[in-house]
């Protein structure tokens, strides 16, 4: 059995579920003004001072969500509203082609439904956004951008790119700056100041804390006109009653994994470029996708020429190996990944394409497992073929 | 064996499913995303690939202890079973979606990958039964006629049917959801679906409409030549049809009209009184064959309707198919359907309907169409 999908979710860390685990048969609700409601609201604001702490932000600017998908909303939906309140000159929406779907649904939304026009700033064949690049797609005209979303790391390739240089190309533009930064808080040191982004998503269940919990860090200049009504829990931005358990231990295990980050970086590294060099040598066509450097330390991707990825993912699956083809929609129908697309790759190439990302308890019988299995899941992959396709062009 | 069951997220896939891992067999389910654009919920008895039926089929492969996996076989469906049925119509014939679907996407498509992978049969819901006979497997019509599949499995060559599991063939509908009930399964009292599922409302003529586009033309009595109504497109008739005509006057004599004959390239319906629409001999084109092929002047049972009753006849095999001669007359059989042979309850094959003919004494032929 060898779990090779961490990017997906990654377990919890044991103390950071004791924790949960404890919390779960306490009451008190942080907005109640009775003893145990002001227990629990300690307890929520001590954990928003450790999110803070690890992220290079000020406790104000944490707001909790129900996850990275929900931030991703706020920061598309609630900043691009806000903008346009203020100018309404102001609709243009810029992100890059290699978003996750958090994103670019937000994005397509409000261009078809909203009044708003998405542009896409194409990346780099290693998936890298250059300022080249956003320059270009701003086009000059950089009073019509509402927002501009570019995300930290790519879940799909493991591409890190430079916010901060990015973040230059728009300042003093009256431009909001988001980066989903959902995939990097394990492997990377995110300081949200030294990005200097107006507003940016992390989760929990990618840093080994708990599903269903998640926050936007949000400057304090940076207003957004709320998606969820209600009790104004979260600075007003977002209502709802606040998951003290799930909090806690998103700030437990954001801190974990920022106390263990260099040993377990340079750890998982070793053992992900050991990946990376067995699966060359089990399968010497296979390609090696995404940035060699610029990359995320427990990412590893690979094109697999005339092996659609979902054989090789049952394939592999049948035999205890879990890995990712990427996106899927809702009904679980595997598509050809827009972000390889967005890198130069054809169609079909862009089927027949595995992930595999480690994580905390990850060790070399993982990687062993998968390489004793890879050739001949490559092999009878092969034989199955690649069915033919709809045409699809890009990211929608 | 190791066998990839067709799970559609319905009750007959289910417990087909189920009954393979109670024989024994090692049971990877898939579903099949047919459509791009699928809804997210069923709506009545009708479509088959909901994000919904995705979800039944998932419950239902992991009650079974069963992986379970979507494979996207969107773009053959769209080209093998939805483009030819719109040409189909376009070219005045009547095809059969369902039949077409078994043929190219379940076990065609999905076999070939399924074997390709290391499987060895495919197991489905369908409603027939495969036994052992002298020349190797053969397929035959389920117990409960009421629910036989067998026609719209005849286009299954020897090979496919060799590599095809159909546990329900021995089993009555009622019992079927008997079994998923007290076997757990959730969707046992799911209505069945029915129709053609990528035309959900079910309104066939309009669907054709919107992509071939109205072409007004001319109905004409086959009887009198004469003019009496208008259509807005030839490949909205079927041969046999008798609702829907909107004829402005009633024929001399009173008695209904059918359409009687579909001439598309000259955009031109003919319908008649219903004598017109007998027949007695059939070619078909693109033959398969279940088993041995059919040696001429053999006695065989042919139906041309999914659910239609099967007529006696002596077969002969032609050059690019094979003819029929009926014992007796058949009424409304059209171009584009598909004549499964019988030979008692095996099939012998199948072909595609491509003309149709009255033999009279003499060997004088009458009509045709």
């Amino acid at each position: 059995m060898a779990y090779l999908d961490h990017a997906a979710t990654t377990p919890m860390y044991p103390e950071v579920a004791a924790t949960m685990a404890k919390l779960l048969t306490e009451s008190g609700n942080p907005s109640s003004l009775h003893a145990s409601g002001r227990k629990a609201r300690r307890q929520v604001e001590e954990a928003r001072e450790q999110v803070a702490d690890v992220l290079g932000c000020r406790p104000a600017e944490v707001i909790f969500t129900s996850g990275g998908t929900e931030a991703d909303n706020i920061a598309l939906k609630g900043i691009a509203w806000d903008q346009r309140e203020k100018d309404s000159k102001r609709t243009r929406i810029l992100i890059s082609a290699v978003e996750h779907h958090a994103i670019l649904d937000p994005a397509h939304w409000l261009n078809d439904h909203d009044g708003f026009e998405v542009q896409y700033i194409p990346v780099t064949p290693t998936g890298i956004v250059t300022p080249e690049a956003l320059l270009k797609t701003i086009n000059n005209d950089f009073d019509s951008v509402a927002l501009v979303s570019v995300m930290l790391a790519n879940n799909e390739v493991g591409t890190i790119n430079d916010i901060a240089e990015l973040v230059n190309v728009t300042s003093g533009k009256g431009i909001r700056f988001h980066t989903d930064a959902v995939q990097a808080p394990t492997w990377l040191d995110v300081n949200f100041d030294q990005l200097g982004v107006c507003a940016m998503s992390v989760s929990g269940h990618k840093v080994g804390g708990p599903h269903g919990v998640g926050a936007i860090i949000m400057s304090r200049d940076c207003t957004v006109t709320p998606l969820i009504h209600g009790g104004g829990q979260e600075r007003d931005v977002r209502s709802g009653t606040l998951d003290v358990p799930a909090i806690v231990a998103f700030a437990q295990a954001l801190q974990i994994s920022s106390e263990r980050r260099k040993d377990q970086v340079s750890r998982i590294a070793k053992l992900r470029d050991d990946l990376v060099a067995q699966i060359k040598l089990a399968v010497p066509d296979a390609i090696y996708n995404g940035d060699v450097t610029s990359r995320l330390a427990n990412n590893a991707h690979f094109t697999f020429p005339g092996c659609l990825g979902d054989s090789l993912l049952m394939l592999l699956d049948a035999q205890g190996v879990e890995t990712s083809v990427g996106s899927a929609c809702s009904a679980g129908v595997p598509q050809p990944s827009h972000v390889l697309l967005a890198m130069g790759a054809d169609e079909d190439s862009a089927r027949c394409t595995l992930r595999f990302t480690l994580g905390h308890n990850s060790d070399i019988q993982d990687v062993a497992d998968l390489i004793a299995q890879l050739p001949s899941a490559v092999e009878r992959a092969k034989r199955a073929g690649v069915p033919k396709a709809f045409s699809t062009t890009g990211v929608k | 064996m190791r066998v990839l069951a067709a799970l559609s997220g319905g009750v007959d896939s289910a417990v087909a499913a189920a009954r393979a891992v109670d024989a024994g067999h090692d049971v990877t389910a898939v579903h099949l995303a047919l459509s791009r654009n699928r809804e997210s919920l069923r709506t009545g008895a009708r479509g088959c690939c909901t994000i919904e039926d995705a979800n039944d089929a998932f419950r239902a492969a992991d009650m079974l202890g069963a992986p379970f996996y979507v494979w996207d076989l969107s773009a053959e469906f769209q080209e093998a079973v939805i483009d030819d049925f719109i040409s189909e119509y376009a070219n005045g014939r009547t095809p059969n979606p369902c039949l077409r679907c078994n043929e190219r996407i379940k076990f065609q498509a999905v076999l070939e990958r399924g074997m390709a992978l290391g499987f060895d049969a495919v197991v489905t819901g369908h409603y027939a039964q495969v036994f052992d006979g002298p020349n190797g497997k053969e397929l035959h019509r389920a117990l409960d006629m009421t629910k036989d599949q067998s026609y719209v499995l005849g286009v299954l060559t020897h090979d496919q049917i060799s590599h095809s599991l159909f546990p329900l063939g021995d089993t009555t509908k009622d019992e079927v959801r008997k079994e998923a009930q007290r076997r757990g399964i959730l969707v046992a009292q799911k209505p069945d679906s029915h129709d053609i599922c990528f035309i959900p409302d079910g309104d066939t003529a309009g669907w054709l409409s919107r992509r071939i586009g109205e072409k007004p033309g001319e109905v004409i009595d086959a009887v009198s030549g004469d003019v009496v109504g208008q259509h807005e497109g030839a490949h909205a008739y079927t041969v046999g049809q008798r609702r829907g005509l909107a004829l402005g006057r009633p024929a001399p004599d009173g008695a209904r009209r059918y359409v009687v004959d579909v001439d598309v390239p000259n955009n031109k319906v003919m319908v008649g009184p219903p004598t017109l629409l007998d027949i007695n001999v059939i070619e078909a084109i693109r033959p398969t064959w279940a088993g041995p092929e059919l040696v001429d002047g053999m006695k065989v049972g042919v139906q041309f309707r999914a659910h239609g009753e099967e007529i006696g006849a002596t077969a002969f095999k032609t050059e690019d198919g094979f003819r029929v001669e009926l014992d007796q007359m058949a009424r409304g059989v059209a171009s584009g359907q598909a004549a499964v042979l019988y030979e008692g309850s095996r099939v012998v094959g199948s072909g595609t309907i491509n003309r149709t003919r009255r033999k009279v004494q003499g060997d004088q032929l009458v009509g045709s169409n």
